[in-house]
């Protein structure tokens, strides 16, 4: 209890250090808004207090040497000794940072299920599925459910867990809402999956992180949560007041340039399917154990696709 | 419109046209220059064909600086278009070419070089050895990475350079969405460059082995001669994967396959798979000679020996090892899932220990030592701190699911500056201030090298500790601009005064070399330092045979023994020296090389076919060659000796 406290309290510091250097508001990353953001922040603010501590010793430590140990301070026929090294010594040099490593690697393994599993608190709940694709320089939100389609934003109700399907019509992006949670690649061969969720309703920025060419710095959409029933409404919205998406119409939306936020009805996926091959997606939304899915993704190791 | 159309740059601009000039006119500057003084002979006979491994280390060191400056105007560029938001200094396309080779020219044709400097210039000087293994192979291995870096170089003023990032990652760098032939650039000049490294590698790793001074067993080398051993070790397992790698993306460029494409079969991830292959060895390769320097640095100014010489050694074999298992942290979020995350999390991890374990054992030299600030030395203590602060933020990149946040943001960005400037660009200074007598016969100027070494650090911390919180905030790397309402504004103001800052103290290195060069005495004795190792113990200038004896070695600090315990290192009569004489064709073969290279990037079959021959026809001629090189004689030895004795 008594450590916890100790770390609690550096984390406090810490987060108030950075905090003020960026001008007194939150940075996004630990500034949560979701349950996945949130495991992310509290390991970096975890790995930010241990490092701070080995940061801290090393410096004490050449300071103590070059404060004591300088020639002006010694008498001129100093002579240093030999010394070759101690077995003690250097058994404390690498156990202890195994030690940390350790520490550290049990917390990442962790982490890497809880990230890659459905959020916690909404294991129980019925995920809305969204196809995320990226086309130069652009993102495109399919929601099968609803049947409807937008470019360049997104509404996502507050209460359910959210399922990624990212896939890409150009190079390599990466999805990316850093309150709600990190990032990961959307590619042209196949699709990825992001599990998020969002706690509380409001305002966020969302972009693709992973380099794409010109128009990249303007790779960016927002996302707005709210209340189901606010999404609700939202969707019955579109779908009394949007044009639907046709296949001449996508083929236009593909063209490299940047537009606007716009709305549709129908989803793209109905005639320009998301990319099958080796892919993570098979297990849909329906499957809800993280056992099954956990393991369809190691199946994608290394040079395997 | 086509062939000369190709030629032209796609997106000129003043920037361009400018640079066309100024090369232009250094050409013809140092063309007139060269007639005027009448220099090619002299040119040509001492240094166009030299096979001196001193001189080829001195060439490599030229190369590094001038290569120093262009990335570091690249740095400045950046930093200045970011300083503020909505900039419009640099347009998307120009931030993009600008990245891509500023990355580019700093780790393959600023630190390599650096680094081969050093390899070229000391370990045979340290192992108590006349040459190389191969001392032909060493300078053509010097004209390919110059001719490779000149390719790449003229990239900027001729076709377009390459904008995909210095990963290169497909489907983005494939013809599809980069139709220029900037990227057919970056596969030819690195690839040109690249041949280069490999051999180096063979070529040391041989020296090393073979040409060691009598008495020098394995654990008798010292520090940097082993930090070479290793990096040139993993040169050679790194290299090749490297050079397959830029032949498929050349393929998929140039020949219409269908390797890194998006469709037939293509596999995008590919290239990111391979690239860090060869890419995270890389720069330990960069790193670990770089500890070597630190290594000889700290226990000359701490006048002590350096603790736990075995378990340096030991971590640094490790450290080689791992460096090979753990390149899928660069693409935690390519959905390879939590098990293969995790495993590669821990192995990028454990690389903490082993170096964990070389910064212990540099504080434990220091201990009981009776340490002397020179310039080398502040350079080597300000690494330690700054080092393991960006260490840590490795560790921290480590670990895989919070890395879902740090990745592709500036955050990274930060971290591996922090390493690689504190870790590598300090060893570069600390090695270049502590070798320079033995190079040129005097001194650098203290006083100048000390303000550097802090205005560099000043510049650093400002340049690069606010990228950790604007990171954090959501800034991405390799974003042209962003809005005001982003609110990384001043963190990228702080970061641009940081950048100028240092650009002032990269200018004062010059300085000081100007200042060094015209006032610095040139009495200096060959020990100038009181070092430990055998480097310092040959005359200053370094004769061209290095020893006229072969020293006779006791332990891995030779000189500090014979000057402590009256060891006598050089024993017995003069005896005539064989040495490998000039020649021509390392440089000829590169300049067709580069021409090769130069017809491939746009394609021109007919000259490639043409240079293609050109360069088996130079190796069928050294085939032939009878050129046994030739000896020195005991008399012309004997005046040598004295006459750098007397001086
Ligand atoms: C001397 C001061 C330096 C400054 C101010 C500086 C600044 C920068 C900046 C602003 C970026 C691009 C950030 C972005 O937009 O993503 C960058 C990228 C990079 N820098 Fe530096 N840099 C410096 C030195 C170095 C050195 C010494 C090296 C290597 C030896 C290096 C290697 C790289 C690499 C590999 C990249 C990534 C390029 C890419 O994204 O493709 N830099 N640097
Ligand atoms: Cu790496
Ligand atoms: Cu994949």
């Amino acid at each position: 209890m008594h450590k916890k406290g100790i770390n609690v309290a550096l984390f406090s510091v810490f987060l108030t250090i950075i905090t003020l250097l960026a001008g007194c508001e939150p940075l996004l990353v630990l500034d949560p808004k979701g349950p996945q953001a949130e495991r992310q922040a509290s390991d970096i603010l975890l790995s930010i207090g241990v490092m701070s501590v080995i940061v801290l010793v090393v410096f004490a430590l050449l300071v103590y040497m070059l404060v004591k140990y300088r020639a002006s301070k010694q008498r001129a026929d100093y002579e240093p000794p030999h010394i070759e090294g101690n077995l003690w010594v250097e058994v404390v040099m690498v156990g202890i940072p195994v030690i940390i490593v350790a520490f550290l690697s049990y917390v990442s393994v962790q982490s890497n299920y809880i990230v890659e599993a459905k959020p916690k608190g909404y294991e129980d709940k019925e995920p809305l599925v969204v196809y995320a694709s990226s086309s130069n320089w652009k993102w495109h939100f399919s929601y099968p459910e609803e049947g409807i389609e937008t470019v360049n934003y997104l509404y996502i109700p507050t209460d359910r867990p959210l399922e990624f399907k990212l896939y890409s019509y150009g190079p390599i992006t990466s999805f990316w809402i850093p309150q709600l949670g990190g990032q990961k690649y959307a590619m042209g061969d196949h699709v990825t999956t992001l599990h998020l969720a969002a706690d509380v309703p409001g305002e966020f920025m969302g972009r693709n992180a992973n380099f794409s060419g010109k128009g990249f710095a303007e790779n960016t959409f927002n996302v707005t949560a709210m209340s189901q029933e606010d999404f609700d409404d939202w969707v019955k919205e579109v779908k009394e007041t949007a044009k639907p998406i046709t296949e001449k119409k996508f083929e236009e939306l593909l063209e490299p340039g940047h537009l606007g936020q716009q709305t549709y009805t129908g989803t793209h996926l109905e005639f320009s399917p998301a990319p099958a091959g080796h892919d993570h997606s098979e297990e849909s939304s329906e499957t809800p154990e993280t056992e099954t899915q956990t393991e369809s993704h190691t199946g994608h190791e290394g040079m395997s696709h | 419109m086509d062939f000369f159309d190709r030629f032209a740059v796609p997106h000129p601009s003043l920037a361009i046209y400018a640079s066309m000039a100024a090369i232009g006119l250094t050409i013809i500057a140092v063309i007139a220059g060269l007639t005027y003084f009448k220099k090619w002979g002299y040119l040509w006979r001492e240094w166009l064909t030299t096979v001196d491994h001193k001189r080829i280390g001195i060439m490599y060191l030229l190369s590094a600086l001038l290569m120093l400056f262009r990335g570091g105007v690249d740095a400045i560029m950046m930093r200045a278009q970011l300083a503020v938001p909505e900039n419009t200094l640099l347009d998307a396309q120009h931030y993009n070419e600008i990245f891509t080779t500023h990355g580019i020219v700093m780790i393959l044709f600023m630190a390599m070089p650096f680094i081969m400097f050093f390899m070229n210039f000391v370990v045979p000087l340290q192992i108590g050895a006349r040459d190389v293994a191969f001392p032909r192979l060493n300078a053509l291995s010097f004209w390919l990475f110059f001719m490779g870096a000149m390719l790449f170089n003229i990239s900027f003023v001729v076709g377009g350079s390459p904008d995909a990032g210095w990963t290169s990652y497909f489907p983005l760098a494939g013809t599809e969405f980069s139709e220029s032939v900037g990227n057919n650039y970056y596969m030819i000049a690195i690839q040109i460059a690249g041949i280069g490294t490999l051999m180096t590698g063979i070529n040391f790793i041989t020296t090393i082995l073979k040409m060691r001074a009598p008495g020098m067993t394995l654990m008798k080398m010292p520090m940097f001669t082993w930090s070479a051993l290793i990096a040139n070790v993993i040169i050679v397992f790194a290299f090749p994967v490297l050079a397959v790698l830029l032949a498929m993306g050349t393929l998929d460029r140039q020949f219409g396959t269908h390797f890194f494409t998006m469709d037939n079969g293509g596999m995008d991830m590919l290239w990111a798979n391979i690239f860090w292959v060869w890419g995270h060895p890389e720069v330990y390769i960069l790193i670990l000679p770089a500890f070597g320097i630190y290594s000889e640095v700290i226990s000359t100014f701490a006048r002590r020996n350096l603790y736990g010489y075995k378990s340096m050694v030991g971590s640094m074999v490790i450290i080689s090892l791992l460096s090979f298992l753990v390149w899928a942290h660069h693409f935690f979020t390519m959905g390879q899932g939590a098990f293969t995350n995790s495993i590669f999390s821990i192995t990028t991890m454990a690389i903490a220990v082993p170096t964990g374990v070389k910064i212990f054992n540099w504080l434990l030299t220091l201990r009981k030592g009776k340490i002397v600030f020179t310039t080398p030395m502040l350079y080597s203590m300000l690494f330690i701190p700054l080092f393991t602060l960006g260490g840590v933020t490795g560790v921290m990149l480590a670990m895989s699911a919070a890395d879902y946040q740090y990745h592709n943001t500036m955050f990274l960005v930060a971290h591996f500056h922090n390493v690689i400037i504190p870790g590598v660009v300090y060893a570069m200074l600390a090695g270049l201030h502590y070798y320079w007598p033995k190079m040129f016969g005097f001194m650098l100027n203290e006083k100048i090298g000390k303000w550097t070494a802090w205005l560099l650090s000043i510049g650093f911390i400002l340049a690069f500790m606010p990228m950790y919180v604007s990171g954090l905030d959501g800034q991405a790397r390799r974003m042209y601009t962003y809005s005001e309402a982003a609110g990384f504004g001043l963190m990228n103001m702080i970061s641009f005064v940081g950048a100028a800052i240092m650009a002032i103290g990269f200018v004062l290195i010059v300085y000081n070399i100007y200042y060094s060069t015209r006032y610095e005495s040139r009495d200096i004795s060959n020990d100038p330092w009181d070092a430990r190792t055998l480097e310092w113990s040959t005359h200053t200038p370094v004769p061209e045979y290095n020893f006229a004896i072969l020293p006779d070695v006791r332990s891995n600090e030779a000189l500090w023994d014979a000057k402590k315990n009256g060891h006598v290192l050089f024993k017995g009569e003069y005896q005539k020296i064989h040495m490998p004489n000039n020649s021509g064709i390392p440089f000829i073969m590169s300049c067709i090389f580069f021409v090769w290279g130069f017809s491939f990037v746009f394609s021109l079959w007919i000259p490639v076919i043409l240079t293609t021959i050109g360069i088996f026809v130079c190796m069928a001629l050294r085939s032939f060659e009878q050129d046994h090189g030739r000896y020195i004689s005991v008399k012309e030895i004997e005046e040598t000796e004295t006459n750098l004795r007397g001086a």
